[in-house]
């Protein structure tokens, strides 16, 4: 069991006036959702380099890496191969700062399959990341999931309730909701909360096995509070969406919301090492 | 010391937010070290009586916060008379600013009455706020969508008030770049970082305004106020410009 009192009590209670004097916290914050698009480096190793230097001076210890870059919405099987490349490169590099999250295609099921196999069975990423390339409702998406259930690998899942619409094969969290109760037994993170946060809750709500990661839209008022309130904190988890975010955009709407410290621990950290200690377990990690 | 040039009284008609009372913002400004704050109203985003908004606006900033609240009045030159609401502020509320926002008051920025409010406030010596958005398109209610501002004739207009002293808020991470560079450039025109986005954030080399440019805006209570706070964390600026975007060209720009 891991204690949930390891959270540094220095971030917690940093002064605004520490803070906004660039005080540098103990990394002590797992993120869920974080990428090396928009960072700066030539290689996978110095984009990691660029994201720590950040992640440093917020008190995040650990991102889970996914998708590489170029962004590609709906790669081939050899862009596929090329992009996790890179995220395996990166985590190779800093396995303490970052855990990779394979980016799986649906429109390419098997080899998105035997990909899983490759970075996750028997390699040393611990998670799935799914975008855009076809919406999570497909009946294709069935074996990616129970592939991932079987060793318990949670996954990713991109979701928006866009106002003008979705892209083609972007996800709803409805969609998100259909495919999880399905999959009683798989772990499903929300990405985004589905932007529209106060749709996105309640779609999600009734079906247990979806946590959320706000992640990736504005710092908008209120949306951890409601996460909390309406999924229980058990379900709500940090995430950033950075490089094209900012990491100090995200972790205000945790670090300024209205609940428990003890929501706020499980929120930035302990929700996500619960949820890979088996599979972290498996692999021989210790975190 | 810390001043914050975005935050809004009154309610916002979609959500309650936390803050949302005039007490519990001045409470939670003072908290987080908030010397002095900028405030609009989200009543000048909606209402069209802005006499009335503008003197509650004024009586709350008197009442809350005890000299915390720098009351920012709207003005909107679409209606009947706005001079006299321009007027009002200044000789009757002794504001030192006011907040616009084209894209809720129906108006494009090449629009004569525009310019002519520019030229008024600048000749007044007040700084001028203008608001692009107020919060994501994709995310709006679905019977009131309000695209963001289109800031493409603006840079003229600057050009032409040498005067003006013009504060952008709320820069959304997709307006382009070159047309906020040209604007930058233009003038004395500052921008607020409640909206920057990517890591780094506002210390971002080739970013659209220098860190000489910069206001700490946190855009609460719509926004979580630590997510502007903890920008300031995550960037790497000298002391210099820290303490220049924490406070200095805010006070700046109202001693001018």
């Amino acid at each position: 069991m891991y204690s949930v009192s390891t959270l540094s009590r220095r971030e917690l209670i940093a002064t605004p006036l520490a803070l906004a004097q660039g005080a540098q916290p103990k990394p002590s914050i797992w993120d869920v959702h974080c990428h090396l698009i928009s960072g700066e480096g030539s290689t996978p190793e110095e984009r990691m380099a660029y994201l720590i230097r950040f992640m440093d001076r917020l008190g995040i210890e650990r991102v889970m890496l996914s998708l590489g870059y170029p962004l590609l919405a709906d790669p081939s099987p050899e862009q596929l191969r090329e992009l996790n490349g890179q995220v395996l490169k990166a985590i190779a590099r800093y396995p303490d700062r970052a855990f990779g999250f394979v980016y799986l295609n649906p429109n390419h099921l098997a080899f998105s399959l035997e990909e899983f196999d490759r970075c996750v069975r028997d390699g040393p990423m611990v998670g799935v990341k799914l975008w855009v390339a076809k919406r999570c409702n497909a009946p294709e998406l069935d074996s990616i999931v129970e592939r991932a259930a079987a060793i318990q690998a949670p996954i990713l899942q991109h979701t928006w309730f866009k106002l003008k619409g979705n892209l083609p094969g972007e996800s709803t969290p409805n969609d998100l909701a259909e495919l999880a109760m399905r999959h009683p037994k798989a772990v499903l993170i929300d990405a985004h909360t589905g932007g529209d946060w106060e749709r996105g809750i309640r779609a999600i709500r009734p079906v247990k096995n979806i946590a959320t990661c706000v992640a990736g839209f504005d710092p908008t008022a209120g949306v951890v509070e409601m996460a909390v309130r309406e999924l229980g904190a058990e379900r709500v988890m940090f995430g950033s969406d950075a490089a094209g975010r900012s990491f100090a955009s995200q972790l205000g709407k945790v670090m300024g919301a209205g609940i428990p410290e003890s929501s706020r621990r499980l929120v930035l950290r302990e929700n996500l090492r619960r949820v890979l200690a088996p599979i972290l377990r498996a692999k021989g990690v210790r975190a | 010391m810390i001043t914050d040039v975005n935050v809004n009284l009154s309610r916002w008609p979609f959500r309650r937010l936390p803050g949302d009372e005039p007490l519990a913002l001045a409470t939670k400004l003072g908290k987080m070290k908030v010397t002095q704050a900028w405030a609009g109203s989200f009543d000048g985003i909606f209402h069209k009586d802005l006499a009335g908004v503008n003197a509650r606006l004024a009586a709350d900033c008197r009442q809350f916060g005890a000299g915390l609240l720098l009351p920012f009045g709207s003005v909107n030159p679409k209606l009947p008379d706005w001079r006299e609401d321009l007027r009002r502020c200044v000789e009757d509320h002794k504001m030192s600013g006011i907040r616009l926002h084209p894209n809720y008051h129906g108006y494009t920025l090449d629009n004569p009455e525009f310019h002519e409010l520019l030229q008024l406030a600048a000749a007044r010596k007040l700084v001028v706020q203008l608001a692009l958005c107020m919060e994501d398109e994709r995310t709006q209610h679905p019977l009131m969508p309000v695209p963001p501002v289109d800031i493409g004739p603006l840079a003229n207009a600057v050009a032409r008030e040498r005067q003006l002293k013009l504060v952008i808020l709320n820069s959304y991470p997709q307006l382009p770049l070159e047309r906020l560079r040209a604007l930058s450039s233009a003038g004395q025109v500052y921008f607020d970082l409640s909206m920057v986005e990517q890591v780094r954030g506002v210390a971002r080399p080739g970013e659209y305004a220098s860190p000489d440019r910069v206001l700490f805006g946190s855009n609460y209570p719509v926004f979580v106020f630590e997510s502007a706070l903890r920008k300031m964390q995550e960037a790497e600026l000298t002391e210099t410009q820290r303490a220049a975007i924490l406070e200095g060209h805010a006070r700046r720009l109202l001693a001018r």
